[in-house]
């Protein structure tokens, strides 16, 4: 039952980065990518109506997190303390920031809130990533599951390798969902700056194999222990090289899809890798949280099977539904 | 109690605070909303339920009164969500021990919330704001009615969660120490829910509806969009008036009752109570002096309370000298001052509110400009109402955090990860950052208040129909 709850969270948090990755990404790359008053009006107008949704798929990780693995919750939220708190400001500048912009028609207005949303996104997405960074390498967890690590320790070489894994990897995904969405100039030119991340990401990706072992053997023995998981990094790679071929022959919703399909590649990798742990401590530490020591209670994890079960199909349908009224009879392909 | 459990308490105090003054609005003007849409939608002619039929002229009043609210709604439910963010995550950062010890079992009705209610609310505000043009009437009202089922239902499984914090069942403890659910059943049916949630939503309602008077009675005074204001002004302090009543009874009065019956420290607290009674008075005024043990300048009404909680005038009432002193609220005056302080708002607003639908029923409300004043100035004592409803609920329930079973100083992040330096570091931040946003906030419900509904609102159109160039969020 607790392995359950932790493919769930894999899956959860997968399906929050592939959905909020596009609005962070295009975010990320909102200054650069939208130079014009309209083009930016094209942006966060396309994003407006979506984000929140997305963002909901956080929040409810962290209840889920929360519900079934107390311990994690406890020991990783408050040793992240100001990594999380500063994750915390910079989700309300966004959000705000996002929600506003149209309030006011003064250009002035518009072009600080654009710059709150594009650096406020580009920050969190560097966050998630060091943070993703910091789980992959492992915490100086105590052995009543707590620790701390002040904000210059979570900015280790190893996580800020990852924050910018992270940014780039959010960034293409942005750049494609524009490339997908968008009109006229921005479209193309988001399309370029998309095929241009390609590289770094692809560089980044091969880069981080070799620093991943150092940091943490376990992670890739893992994988090579139970050859089945190994779908997971192929996926990735599949689906990176996928990417690269729909970029270059225009195939602009598959290449978006190509791109969901990394993130998701990656991620599982993660979570296989770490598998059982969810929050491990550093190397040679025995105090890791792993499935068997952080989980709650069997009942209470069986009881919100069910409603999790329940839960999880009304939202699809919104989801679906919403997502089809919102992006529907813009057949992007067949527009100029 | 040490630095850094000040300081947590401090920043939650800070943060719960500022946050719920937004989901007040949002709870109590969805309802509205969807009334006005119903009114809207359902109205039109050849609808099969013949009473809901309106004339065309109310039906676009009311179309445009749901529009404007949307619009106020709007800013304000982006202020809920961005400072509501922060509340579950600081369970982790700041309470990590609580969220350790409770987390089997309200992590159950926290992540529930997310799963039922933040999808509905945020997709269906999605539709509700950008729909209008792009979607049929019909889905547009649906969104209305599925943003109140949202945040409803949101409140429901916070409150839930609350109860629980207040009055613990369903659990046992399991061999680290910690809680286990053993009854879903027993969770979701907990006693303290029901009157807890309705006295909650009916304390959101009432703001709602005085937020509605209050926009009626402005427009009237600066002579301005007079037929939607007085159909601001007619709903509001109808609504007003019998949802103040319901507040005092039954939801007040069976809410008092459950802390008198599961939480005797906080009742006598409440009622500055020292002295153990049988046939305890109903204090009116009075400071409570907890040197001396005793009740300084009352007027109290004698045996009242004792009839009030069991309805029986000699019924024994514990008074606080019979409790041991370290399981007192530790701050008996706050939790006394908080809880009359709402009593005594409750009083004013239904006066206030029966005073408007007398002068609605003698046709002379829209005229009466001390009425208007008066009901224009006075929605923000609502908000105080419902936070000082709150401060009782809380700091009535110290110093437990989880009643009867964990101290709150035991529930804080370990010093060693959140130093209290570091919390009153994120205190500055927040505070800052809330003052700047208040700013906002201000700046932005002015404007919309000030460009007012757009008179004669045209029908929502057909799906298919000219797409409207976007830009609402």
């Amino acid at each position: 039952m607790e392995t359950v709850w932790f493919l769930i969270l894999a899956v959860m948090v997968t399906v929050y980065v592939v959905l909020d990755g596009f609005d962070l990404g295009a975010g990320a790359l909102h200054l650069i990518v939208a130079r014009t008053q309209e083009e930016r009006e094209e942006v966060t107008s396309a994003i407006g109506p979506v984000w929140n949704g997305n963002e909901v798929w956080l929040l409810a990780s962290g209840g889920v997190l929360f519900m079934a693995f107390p311990k994690v919750y406890a020991g990783a939220f408050s040793g992240l303390y100001f990594g999380l708190i500063l994750v915390l400001w910079l989700l309300i500048g966004r959000g705000l920031a996002l929600e506003l912009r149209h309030q006011l028609e003064n250009p002035l207005w518009r072009t600080a809130c654009d710059a709150v949303f594009s650096l406020s996104s580009l920050g969190l997405a560097l966050v998630f990533g060091v943070a993703i960074g910091n789980v992959v390498r492992g915490v100086p967890l105590n052995d009543a599951g707590y620790f701390s690590l002040p904000l210059f320790n979570i900015l280790n070489w190893y996580g800020l390798l990852v924050g910018v894994f992270g940014l780039v990897v959010l960034a293409t995904h942005g750049a494609t969902f524009l490339a997908y969405k968008a009109r006229g100039e921005m479209r193309e030119r988001a399309a370029r700056i998309g095929r241009r991340l390609w590289w770094a990401e692809l560089l980044l990706f091969l880069g981080l194999i070799g620093p991943t072992y150092a940091v943490r053997e376990d992670m890739l023995n893992n994988l090579g222990e139970h050859p089945w998981t190994l779908v997971f990094p192929l996926l990735a790679a599949g689906a990176l090289a996928a990417l690269f071929a729909y970029q270059r022959r225009g195939l602009r919703g598959r290449a978006f899809l190509a791109s969901a399909g990394f993130i998701a590649g990656m991620l599982t990798t993660m979570a296989a890798g770490l598998y059982p742990n969810l929050l491990p401590a550093r190397e040679g530490n025995p105090n890791s949280l792993t499935v068997d020591n952080a989980a709650a209670d069997s009942y209470g994890l069986e009881v919100a099977i069910v409603w999790w079960s329940i839960g999880m199909l009304l939202v699809a349908a919104y989801f679906i539904y919403a997502y089809r009224l919102f992006f529907r009879a813009e057949d992007p392909e067949s527009r100029a | 109690m040490s630095d850094e459990v000040l300081v947590d308490r401090l920043q939650f105090t800070l943060t719960i605070t500022y946050h719920y003054l937004f989901p007040i609005l949002t709870m109590g003007l969805a309802l509205f909303i969807a009334y006005f849409k119903t009114v809207s939608y359902a109205g039109r002619d050849g609808h099969r339920f013949r009473l809901l039929r309106k004339t065309e002229a109310e039906r676009a009043t009311a179309e445009g009164a749901a529009r404007f609210w949307t619009k106020i709604f709007a800013v304000n439910f982006a202020f809920g969500v961005v400072t509501g963010i922060p509340m579950e995550f600081q369970f982790g950062t700041n309470w990590a021990q609580f969220s350790n010890y409770a987390g089997g079992v309200i992590g159950q009705t926290l992540a529930m919330e997310g799963v039922f209610a933040f999808f509905l609310e945020s997709v269906f505000l999605g539709i509700l704001l950008v729909g209008v043009g792009r979607v049929s009437a019909r889905l547009h009202w649906l969104a209305a009615v599925a943003v109140f089922a949202g945040s409803w239902l949101s409140g429901w499984f916070i409150i839930a969660t609350n109860a629980w914090m207040q009055h613990p069942v369903g659990h046992s403890t399991d061999a680290d120490g910690n809680v286990k659910l053993d009854s879903f059943g027993d969770l979701l049916t907990n006693p303290w829910l029901p009157w807890q949630y309705l006295h909650n939503m009916g304390g959101a309602a009432i703001t709602g509806a005085f937020v509605l008077a209050a926009m009626g009675a402005f427009y009237l005074l600066t002579d301005r969009h007079h037929q939607f204001a007085r159909l601001c002004l007619r709903v509001g302090v109808i609504a007003g008036f019998a949802l103040c009543v319901l507040q005092i009874f039954p939801s007040g009065d069976r809410q008092a009752k459950n802390v008198f019956d599961h939480q005797p420290a906080t009742f006598a607290a409440m009622e500055g109570l020292f002295e153990t009674s049988e046939g305890a008075p109903l204090v009116i005024i009075g400071n409570p002096n907890t040197e001396d043990r005793e009740l300084e300048s009352t007027i109290e009404m004698p045996n009242f309370l004792s009839f009030l909680t069991s309805r029986n005038w000699t019924e024994r009432v514990t008074g606080l000298n019979d409790v041991p002193e370290d399981q007192w609220p530790d701050s008996v005056p706050l939790v006394y001052y908080a809880y009359h302080i709402m009593v005594g708002l409750g009083t004013i607003l239904l006066a206030i509110a029966g005073l408007g639908v007398y002068l609605l029923w003698r046709r002379r409300l829209f005229t009466s400009r001390p009425m208007l004043w008066t009901l224009m100035l006075a929605f923000p004592f609502t908000y105080i109402a419902n936070i000082a409803g709150w401060t009782t609920a809380e700091t009535g329930r110290q110093p437990w955090v989880v009643y009867g079973l964990l101290r709150t100083e035991d529930g804080a992040s370990p010093a060693d990860s959140v130093p209290a330096g570091t919390g009153i570091f994120t205190i500055l931040g927040f505070a800052g950052l809330y003052l700047f946003m208040s700013l906002l906030f201000v700046v932005l419900i002015l404007r919309i208040v000030n460009k007012g509904p757009d008179e004669g609102a045209p029908e929502p159109e057909p799906a298919g129909a000219t797409p409207e160039p976007a830009g609402a969020a």
